[in-house]
């Protein structure tokens, strides 16, 4: 058995995940573990994850969970172009500042006002707060900024002149909000252009595979009562 | 100019940068830069840090934050022992795999009972009680988690040696410890793990490394803080405001 990748492409992490394996032709066989149908809490599935979160890596009796050491290992084990995960120190070093950064600022932000503005309402028809959502999408606001004027600045890609999985994760947090209908480009005329540029080194075709769920998420089917029950203690902390 | 560090050993993050420079003879200047009396949020530092954060790493002119690439930076950059920042593939993946899990669970967490106890009193405020104990119990469960997918039966979380990873996480955990809330009471491999990081550190770069937290403990203690200054309430507020 080869390359396993236990993905939803709900979620920004796997999205990542799931480009960067494709982009690169990296043979895998994709499991997908929808999170809305609870199939993450399965026993089988913990034997890949004891915690029980996607994405997660299985390559022979070796399993990995967390998207960048996965991306990371993705890349070295298939020697991938080195523009992805460069060589060079200083190069490698600020793809590994923004990685370290994103996760405690713009994932959670992301992961928010997905599930204020689009999931809790729309597909778990729990009302949120206008407070709680106005909030969030300020905060969402504040960390794009941070994005424009500290990573991306008057570069092509967020570590430089050349794509790296800094912009893949990032491009797959924007697209979160994106699908629960955040302007988020629209007055973002820099961050419009970077998303361009990295949807050409992507493809078109890619690009549009993988966010075939995300974008679609409005129409997500009512869910299993008591499915919805353990999702929404689950995801009470992303109320705040 | 060698390697300078933009530090405040109150901040766990900082204390393991600190802890990696010393322990491996990394030479550095360090600047100190007070988080408490706002020292961060100057015109100056931004300069430095445009994100207002500690720790920094000026390397000539190249400027890094984010104390994990600081670490894995430092620790290809300069000549450590392998055993830091392992480089075979399954071993350097274990680490990303920690430094991950440790973002959601570990870092924020652990900071909130400086907060709670210290920081939100001296600025008129009260953290709900509730806020505490769901602290509390968010700290249990990623203790239970480090320790059962983690650490195990492991010397140090990534094996038999110690790594960036020991460092980044029991730097978090002591700031509970270190302001009044001993998260490692009723866990015995949790406490023996960290005896083991602490003899590989030493007794007296230990002591160095936690003296400023227990100072600045010492003097909330005896009333003698100088008044936070007005400018970091805004930064604190928000900080608060983030506490689940």
């Amino acid at each position: 058995m080869g390359l396993e990748l236990y993905l939803d492409l709900l979620s920004q992490p796997c999205r990542a995940v799931y480009i960067f394996a494709k982009k690169n032709g990296i043979p895998f066989q994709l499991r997908t573990v929808e999170l809305l149908k609870g199939q993450h809490y399965t026993d089988s599935f913990a034997q890949v994850n004891s915690l029980r979160k996607v994405p997660a890596l299985k390559d022979g009796d070796f399993t990995l969970a967390e998207s960048v050491a996965i991306l990371l290992y993705l890349s070295r084990k298939y020697k991938t172009p080195d523009h992805w995960y460069p060589q060079d120190l200083r190069a490698r070093a600020r793809v590994d500042e923004y990685l370290s950064w994103q996760h405690t600022a713009l994932r959670s932000c992301c992961t928010r006002a997905l599930w204020q503005k689009m999931m809790f309402p729309v597909v778990l028809g729990q009302p949120v707060p206008q407070e709680t959502l106005s909030s969030t999408l300020a905060d969402l606001d504040s960390c794009l900024q941070l994005l424009e004027d500290r990573f991306l600045r008057d570069q092509d890609f967020i570590t430089g002149s050349q794509i790296s999985v800094a912009d893949l994760m990032a491009i797959e947090e924007l697209m979160h909000p994106v699908g629960a209908g955040c302007q988020v480009f629209e007055n973002r005329p820099k961050l419009a252009k970077w998303r361009q540029r990295v949807e050409a080194v992507v493809g078109e075709d890619l690009f549009r595979e993988a966010h075939a769920v995300i974008l679609k998420v409005k129409d997500t089917p009512p869910l299993d009562p008591a499915v919805k029950e353990n999702l929404l203690h689950s995801v009470r902390s992303l109320l705040q | 100019m060698g390697l300078e560090l933009y530090l405040d050993l109150l901040s766990q993050p900082c204390r393991a940068v600190y802890l990696f420079a010393k322990k491996t003879g990394i030479p550095f200047q360090l600047h100190t830069v007070n988080l408490f009396k706002g020292q961060h949020l100057t015109e100056e530092f931004s300069q430095v840090n445009s994100l207002q954060k500690v720790p920094v790493l000026k390397d000539g002119d190249f400027f890094l934050s984010e104390s994990s690439a600081i670490l894995i930076y430092l620790s290809c950059r300069c000549q450590v022992g392998d055993h830091w920042y392992p480089p075979d593939l399954q071993s350097h993946a274990r680490i990303h795999e920690y430094l991950g899990w440790h973002a959601d669970n570990i870092r924020g967490t652990f900071g909130v009972t400086l907060w709670a106890r210290i920081i939100a009193p001296l600025m008129g405020l009260q953290i709900p009680e509730e806020e505490v104990e769901r602290n509390k119990t968010g700290m249990s469960q990623a203790l239970q988690q480090l320790e059962d997918k983690f650490l195990r039966d492991k010397a140090f979380l990534m094996g038999q040696e110690m790594t960036l990873a020991d460092l980044m996480s029991l730097e978090e955990l002591m700031q509970p410890v270190i302001f009044g809330y001993d998260v490692f009471e009723g866990r015995p491999r949790l406490a023996a793990w960290r005896e083991r990081v602490e003899a590989f550190l030493g007794a007296e770069l230990w002591q160095e490394t936690h003296a400023p937290a227990l100072n600045f403990l010492d003097q909330w203690t005896k009333n003698t803080l100088l008044m936070l200054r007005p400018e970091s309430y805004p930064s604190f507020l928000l900080r608060i405001a983030r506490i689940p």
